[in-house]
């Protein structure tokens, strides 16, 4: 019997497939999908604004308000300079950082650095948000106070990890000898950089921008521990599920950095970085 | 004394590499000519990579310089040297198209002309009208040729090879090696490459130098490395070995040493046959028959002790007929001038 199942999978490739995939397919189908499914719907709902209950009929008014909202614009455009202030800052950081694990540290050293550069990702995320503050606050080791800067500066931190391996997996893919190489035709360090690594390695870099950038993009924690007043896209909606007990609105919101997230993807689709990741 | 000095392209003097605790180079001394064809020819560890590497300019030496052209060049970078290599795997950059890879290091150097230059020499390894192409829509031998177009096509004072048609298929290899000789005819160029194919290297080079343990152990024309090894490590390295050595020495040459025959100077002859006048010979027992088309190879297990191989070209004989030889005894002539006696 149980040869006969086993002969059986073999011969129906299309059987054995649809076995190993039904479990993930499916979380990703119900849990995930379903999940964004149901906040769009909600998206287009409304609050009963005397007794605070869900009107399940269509309506736009939750996005005429958004889009004509001049604090929600500000919010948005704010929330879109973190985030790229903050990949910016990590791949300035990141990039020479996985150069020297992956080109110029002994395979010893490389071990340890990776180690080095995963451990922090163990520690809980908000331990390590309040650490910073701590070192932000007036009086603090840092004492430069809390705000955008200081935020920008903590996600910076949170997210490094998230650009450097990327870039380091790309960058030990590049073969030593097109180095080598490009040395050998006269190329200088920062001309072989421009020429031979940068392109070479972007779809590797653009590959870790999208790890910083939408896990910035969704903040909502490291900005109420370090953002002082400001507020990014993630605080409206959190504010609207809980103080303003506007569950449509919220999920109105929601929909800004999903989108934004589209946009980002489909650009960094055309550099062939999504096969990178 | 000057002119010898400019005549050499390539200098190396105490040349010492460790890494670590390994050293792989182990001082190296070795002069090569404006315009030589050579060879480093060694196994894989020997330390030939190595050497070629310190005269790219990509390994700094422990000790001892590099001079090209009478300049000593060892503490300089790759970029200061006028050299230039053909990679093993060919180090093509991907994103660039063929004519951008040959035209890198004019356009670097800001070279005027430098597209008409650098068809020139896609023209000139035949590769007209690949220009457009990636190099990932080219095949390895075409790889190759642009690997060598984007070398050449610096006039460079020495181009540096290593172990450039190693990933090439046999036939191509060999169009390969007679394309590479005529190239290197037709621009005069020193080229001075690394393998451990040694039919490349005698088919090849003007002169040959044999690494072994980071040490060179033989410098000469190919005639004379295979002809008159050094060392019995260079008698097995270039060529099959076929030492005579000890009580079998005495018995069969009367004298004490070393000697190596190579195995096309033996004749397979029938036990009784008389020898003549200038000739050595040895009886055996043929224990291994190998036909390879155009030659037999006999392996012989010599009555005196020791074995020696015999390589007899089949001008007469068909497969059957040598094969029956397996197992009977037979007796190797060869003439005195033949045999060598090694250190």
């Amino acid at each position: 019997m149980r040869r006969r199942l086993a002969t059986c999978l073999h011969r129906h490739a299309g059987v054995r497939l649809s076995l190993l995939l039904s479990a993930p397919m499916a979380w990703l189908g119900l849990a995930y999908l379903g999940a964004l499914a149901a906040l769009l719907v909600t998206a287009f709902w409304s609050t009963d604004t005397f007794t605070g209950n869900l009107v399940r009929t269509f309506t736009w008014v939750n996005f005429e308000d958004l889009v004509t909202g001049e604090v929600y614009r500000t919010i948005a455009l704010r929330s879109l300079g973190v985030a790229a202030a903050v990949t910016v800052i990590d791949l300035v950081v990141a990039f020479p950082m996985a150069f020297a694990m992956a080109k110029l540290a002994s395979p010893r050293a490389q071990r340890w650095l990776v180690i080095a550069v995963l451990t922090p990702l163990w520690a809980s995320y908000l331990v390590k948000a309040y650490a910073w503050r701590v070192l932000l606050s007036t009086g603090g080791i840092l004492g430069w106070g809390y705000g955008l800067g200081a935020t920008v500066l903590t996600l910076s931190y949170l997210w490094l990890p998230y650009m450097i391996l990327p870039i380091y997996a790309g960058l030990e893919r590049l073969p030593n000898s097109l180095l080598d190489a490009a040395g050998d035709l006269g190329a200088r360090g920062w001309r072989t950089f421009r020429t031979v690594v940068w392109p070479l390695t972007f779809p590797a870099v653009a590959a870790g921008s999208i790890f910083t950038f939408s896990l910035s993009l969704g903040d909502y924690i490291t900005v109420k521990i370090v953002g002082g007043r400001s507020q990014l896209i993630g605080n409206v909606v959190y504010d609207n599920i809980g103080a303003a007990n506007n569950l449509p609105f919220a999920a109105a919101v929601a929909t800004v950095p999903v989108l934004i997230m589209l946009v980002y993807l489909a650009a960094v689709r055309r550099t062939g970085a999504l096969e990178n990741l | 004394m000057f002119k010898f000095m400019a005549d050499q392209a390539v200098a190396l003097r105490g040349l010492r590499k460790s890494f670590g605790s390994v050293e792989a180079v182990a001082g190296v001394d070795l002069d090569i000519a404006d315009g030589e064809f050579f060879a480093m020819l060694g196994p894989s560890g020997s330390g030939k990579t190595t050497v070629l590497r310190m005269i790219a300019g990509f390994e700094t030496p422990t000790a001892g310089t590099v001079e090209l052209a009478g300049r000593d060049v060892t503490r300089l970078a790759p970029f200061e040297r006028d050299v230039n290599t053909v990679f093993q795997d060919y180090a093509l950059f991907p994103h660039m198209s063929v004519l951008e890879n040959v035209e890198y290091g004019l356009r670097v150097k800001k070279v005027p002309n430098r597209r008409q230059k650098a068809l020139e020499a896609l023209a000139s390894v035949r590769l007209e009208g690949y220009g457009k192409r990636r190099p990932g829509q080219l095949s390895g031998g075409q790889r190759q040729r642009v690997a060598l177009a984007r070398a050449l096509v610096n006039r460079p004072q020495v181009l540096l090879l290593d172990e450039p048609l190693g990933a090439l298929d046999l036939k191509l290899r060999e169009e390969m090696q007679v394309e590479l000789k005529a190239i290197q005819r037709e621009v005069g160029i020193t080229f001075l490459f690394v393998t451990h194919d040694q039919e490349e290297a005698l088919t090849m080079s003007d002169r040959v130098a044999v690494f072994d343990a980071g040490r060179i152990e033989q410098v000469g024309t190919p005639a004379e490395v295979y002809e008159r090894p050094a060392s019995a490590f260079v008698a097995g390295f270039v060529g099959t070995s076929n030492l005579i050595s000890g009580p079998a020495a005495q018995a069969v040459l009367g004298k004490d040493g070393t000697f190596s025959v190579r195995p096309e100077k033996l004749r397979v002859a029938a036990p009784d046959e008389p020898v003549a006048d200038g000739e050595h010979s040895a009886t055996g027992l043929v224990t291994e028959v190998v036909y390879a088309g155009p030659a037999t190879r006999f392996v012989v297990d010599l009555d005196a002790g020791g074995r020696l191989i015999a390589l007899q070209q089949n001008l007469q004989v068909s497969s059957m007929d040598v094969m029956g030889l397996r197992g009977t005894r037979v007796r190797l002539v060869w003439h005195r001038r033949h045999e060598f006696a090694i250190v």
